[in-house]
């Protein structure tokens, strides 16, 4: 039989898909024929969708206040009852993917496989690539029970490229009676405003750690982002202390950045925080203890106070500006 | 208002993590801990009992080799008796598999307003046992809450998004799972460490609730290789002599950052 038809759980933001959603794409169309399941509107990403891949654009429609997971794993096993039955399904290791792919996995009694950074096709068999360690190990996991293969993968594994097919077919996928399970209604949603370049877009990413002592000190990582077009983010210890909001955290449970740049201010280079900048570019590292795990993956590391080395670098930096 | 919090007893994670060469599962010899994640689950849910003004915290938990001590510390915390499923049979469960276990466990409490969880462990990360819990269960579930309280029968989340938050409420019962630092967990007290030696912990094998095609047999997954990942050579690293500033600004300049 081999493995041909995949479905790509897909997202838009600000009325276009996201970049995970295009990434997963582009993986997909090299595998086999790609569906688009998109839990909400579809219809005006489809073009989009179709560029990407995606010959068929599934959309459940406005979801109405539901959350995505109990809405999206019913509505897409609706359609797998119906007929079209995937042999794989890509989601990305995100909120609204982990939620209905956790739901949809007990619905057909299937195992999930998440966390993952790469997928190949070896005849009948699915293969998926996690990275565990902090990335020191790369684990290979194959599915042994029968398809549909359900498949997370973490943002920025794969390099999206449009191709060069038309707008995908919208098919409509609605919403099924979802009982109890669909007791969570959404109230209010809040954006969280942020100055400057998104944290896993920018070029530039200047990250501070519990090496910083005390909360104010997080004001330095700010300036010096500031003055490298950059973005903040911060290891998981200053967050769970309350110091930034979570959308900061670069790391396992927080996000994964790529830059050109990232700069790990008081930062010791902990698993968490390693999963999550390991792919940068050029990382430099400030940080007293020069035993840190995070010198062994910088390419320029300094070992020194981020009290003396940071105030110089922003003073530098600005006086250049100026 | 009754509580159930799902704890996982981990490896310290403090100690290198280490992969066992015949089965490459993770190697759990030692004393195992209640991963850091869930005490922010313990902790919400005395505090939601308290806030209630009566009822009780109850935790499930599984492990393979009737490893308590980690409950013990959830106990110590203030929580009130558990269930453990320890069976030699759940070795190589994959997260479905742990799901239901758990699910049996929790039903085997009786009725809770609230079943919380972590949203992922520190070890395995899977992270989709609560919401799989919760299609078990037949409940609603709200993912990732930065805070939650209850008013009623109803519980009310601030659920992080990618953009921020939104606001989500259910009626109970239901799943909740909570991010790290939604709350300060407590520090057992000498009095809690002590009343939790003697508190109920009830170990039961998966059979015992229910559960069938457990472990290995059960998983709907197989590791079939364990390699390397390409080193990430370390660069040039300097001490600082008060103008280790210079030296990144010329790493930025070569880099044409600025």
């Amino acid at each position: 039989m081999g493995i041909d038809n995949i479905w790509v759980f897909a997202e838009a933001a600000d009325g276009a898909p996201t970049s995970a959603t295009l990434e997963l794409l582009t993986k997909a169309r090299g595998l086999g024929t790609v569906s688009a399941f998109v839990v909400g509107d579809g219809e005006s990403i489809a073009a989009a969708l179709g560029e990407y891949g995606a010959a068929k654009v599934y959309s459940t429609g406005d979801l109405a206040g539901n959350l995505p997971g109990a809405a999206g794993a019913a509505a897409m096993q609706a359609v797998i009852d119906g007929g079209d039955t995937p042999d794989l399904i890509m989601f990305p290791q995100n909120y609204s993917g982990r939620d209905v792919m956790s739901r949809l996995s007990v619905k057909l009694d299937k195992t999930v496989l998440t966390n993952n950074t790469d997928v190949a096709v070896d005849g009948d068999a699915v293969k998926v690539t996690t990275p565990i360690f902090g990335g020191e190990k790369l684990v290979t996991t194959t599915f042994t029970a029968g398809g549909p293969y359900l498949a997370a993968f973490r943002p920025k594994s794969f390099e999206p490229a449009a191709g060069d097919a038309g707008a995908g077919e919208v098919v409509s996928a609605p919403v099924p009676e979802l009982g109890a399970t669909g007791g969570a209604k959404v109230t209010a949603v809040h954006v969280e405003e942020t100055l400057g370049p998104k944290l896993d877009e920018a070029a530039v990413v200047v990250s501070g750690g519990r090496g910083l002592g005390e909360a104010d000190k997080f004001d330095m990582i700010e300036q010096l982002a500031k003055l490298l077009k950059g973005a903040p983010g911060a290891s998981r210890a200053i967050v769970d202390a309350g110091w930034v909001p979570y959308s900061m955290q670069v790391g396992q449970t927080g996000k994964v950045v790529k830059p050109s740049v990232y700069i790990a201010a008081g930062i010791s280079g902990a698993t968490q925080h390693m999963v999550g900048m390991k792919g940068s570019k050029n990382i430099i590292a400030i940080n007293k203890d020069q035993e840190a795990p995070i010198f062994g993956v910088a390419d320029l590391g300094i070992v020194g106070d981020v009290h003396k080395v940071m105030p110089k670098l922003i003073e530098a930096l600005s006086s250049r500006a100026g | 208002m009754n509580v159930i919090v799902c704890v996982k007893q981990i490896p310290d994670p403090a100690q290198p993590g280490e992969l066992d060469p015949s089965d490459n599962t993770l190697k759990r010899e030692g004393k195992l801990i209640l991963d850091e994640s869930d005490s922010y689950g313990v902790e919400m849910a005395l505090q939601l009992v308290d806030t209630a003004g009566g009822g009780e915290v109850s935790i499930v938990s599984m492990a393979p080799n009737g490893e308590v001590s980690g409950m013990r510390t959830a106990l110590a915390m203030g929580a009130a008796k558990g269930v453990l499923v320890s069976d030699p049979e759940l070795a190589g469960s994959d997260a479905l598999t742990t799901a239901k276990v758990l699910a049996a466990a929790a039903q085997k409490l009786g009725e809770a307003d609230l079943i919380i969880a972590g949203t992922e462990s520190s070890d395995g990360y899977t992270g989709t046992v609560p919401e799989q819990m919760a299609e078990v269960m037949g409940l609603p579930s709200i993912t990732f809450a930065k805070s939650v309280t209850i008013d009623g029968g109803t519980v009310k989340v601030n659920r992080q998004t990618e953009a921020g938050y939104d606001e989500v409420e259910c009626p109970t019962p239901a799943v909740v799972s909570v991010t790290a630092g939604v709350v300060e967990p407590r520090y057992p007290s000498f009095k809690g460490i002590m009343a939790a030696k003697s508190k109920p912990v009830d170990t039961v094998t998966a059979a015992d609730l229910g559960v069938t095609a457990v472990g290995w047999s059960g998983a709907g997954q197989q590791i079939v290789d364990v390699a390397q990942a390409p080193a990430r050579e370390a660069g040039e690293v300097v001490e600082d002599d008060g103008e280790a500033h210079l030296k990144i600004i010329e790493f930025l300049e070569g880099l044409k950052v600025i």
